[in-house]
């Protein structure tokens, strides 16, 4: 079935450094993503028109825009336009934070929409002061909602890297590639086992993930 | 930019753009079909089945789709499934999308409340005219949106099937950018074909999304 391959020399461990490179870029794509879009979606709260108004075309563009055409924009678009020098990885990050903040935005902005005014009024009249209300009533409604969400963008994010080969990233599936091309005479086969444990390794970075939110969403569902 | 560039371009990316269409809206429509079917076994808990399709929505929701063609188209010939990189690219469409259009039918289906088929069975309906008038017009309402912003998502992912050898709006911009290194041309003629695939979805989906929403009354 061509795992053999797998074993030989240092494969595995090649497979699993590349992943470790998706998953870097991830990493950093999600905390950048999660600070800007809890900052971006407060501004939007306080219902700026001009703002509200960018920020619409923004998701709009997001929302519409697949994100390989955001990397191939950046990666090749931009550098040529503006003659400067930007490394696959900065280019993917950049991308994938692009879509992130906006994603993580419209999540913070749904959750403080969807809390409603009597929240506020009861916490006043209950004699809370401004930072006690959102201290001890808003925020913690607002974290139930906004934390299972948040989570189940970092798989996406995950899932979403796998795009970085297309613009010259040795990640996981390259790795895979190399190592099924540098085997191609003794495994033949070897595609077979190196897609299969590719496609095991991205199931395993990101099913826990998505069953931890899955959890936490049921577990503050009131 | 060159308008000269762009008129030369122009036939090759309608090419590319009427076979993005093409195997997009096939994956799509395989997609609501696997995504009802499985919907329909979690939901009435079949036997078997329903853990057998719980597998492959966690399997399928939880890999990226380029690994998922990759296995497909590389990894599949070598266990004697050969396919064409077209039915490729619709079957791996079709498989994403299907566990994703599960999770969003399964969840219109669960949130009926039980009084609903009881007061029509008390009704006298039968279970088929049950589920004709009562149950599938109220899950569907308010699986729309869901439904709605994961077609969107599936367009959206057809931009990698040029991995798999597809010619593809991604694959002609890349071709033409490796081969005559206008690079602003072809990505902005790029951004426009995927424009014109994705905001009148976009736009007819948020309308459809207001529509229904009249009907889902009490909720």
């Amino acid at each position: 079935m061509g795992f053999d391959v797998l074993l030989k020399g240092n494969n595995l461990l090649r497979l699993l450094q590349g992943l470790e490179v998706a998953l870097k870029i991830s990493l950093l794509s999600v905390v950048i993503s999660l600070a800007g879009g809890v900052l971006l979606g407060v501004v939007v709260s306080l219902k700026n028109n001009v703002v509200n108004g960018v920020y619409r075309v923004y998701l709009e563009i997001v929302r519409i825009m697949p994100q390989l055409v955001l990397l191939f924009i950046v990666y090749f678009g931009t550098t040529k336009a503006m003659g400067i020098n930007l490394s696959a990885e900065a280019a993917s990050v950049i991308v994938f934070s692009f879509w992130g903040i906006a994603e993580m935005a419209d999540l913070v902005r749904g959750a403080l929409a969807g809390i409603p005014v009597i929240q506020y009024e009861a916490s006043y009249a209950l004699g809370l002061n401004r930072i006690q209300a959102y201290r001890f009533v808003i925020v913690p409604q607002i974290l139930r909602r906004m934390v299972p969400l948040s989570i189940n963008l970092i798989t996406r994010m995950i899932k979403t890297t796998s795009l970085v080969m297309m613009i010259g990233i040795v990640e996981v599936l390259k790795v895979g590639q190399q190592i099924i091309e540098a085997n191609r005479k003794t495994s033949p086969n070897g595609a077979f086992g190196v897609f299969a444990v590719v496609f095991l390794l991205y199931f395993l970075a990101c099913w826990p993930i998505s069953m931890l939110s899955k959890y936490l969403e049921k577990k503050w569902e009131n | 930019m060159d308008p000269e560039v762009l008129n030369a371009y122009f036939p090759l990316y309608i090419q590319a753009f009427w076979l993005t269409v093409k195997i997009g809206w096939l994956g799509i429509a395989l997609s609501l079909v696997i995504g009802a079917i499985a919907a329909f076994t979690l939901h009435f808990r079949i036997p078997l089945f329903a853990k057998i399709t719980a597998v492959y929505v966690e399997l399928f929701r939880n890999t990226p789709l380029l690994v998922q063609l990759f296995f497909i188209y590389f990894a599949l010939p070598k266990i004697g499934v050969s396919l064409s990189a077209e039915s490729c690219g619709v079957l791996g469409l079709g498989l994403l999308g299907g566990s994703y259009m599960a999770e969003a039918f399964r969840s219109g289906l669960d949130s009926i409340p039980a009084s609903q088929t009881q007061s029509a069975l008390a009704l006298g309906m039968k279970r088929s005219q049950m589920f004709r008038y009562v149950i599938f017009p109220e899950a569907l309402t308010i699986s729309v949106p869901a439904v709605v912003a994961n077609m969107i998502f599936l367009l959206k992912e057809t931009s990698v099937f040029s991995a798999i050898s597809l010619m593809d709006l991604m694959f002609t911009a890349k071709d033409l950018i490796g081969l005559y290194y206008n690079t602003t041309e072809a990505l902005f003629m790029l951004v426009i074909f995927y424009v014109v695939m994705l905001l009148p979805v976009s736009v007819l989906g948020s309308l459809a999304e207001k529509k229904v929403r009249y009907r889902s009354f009490g909720v």
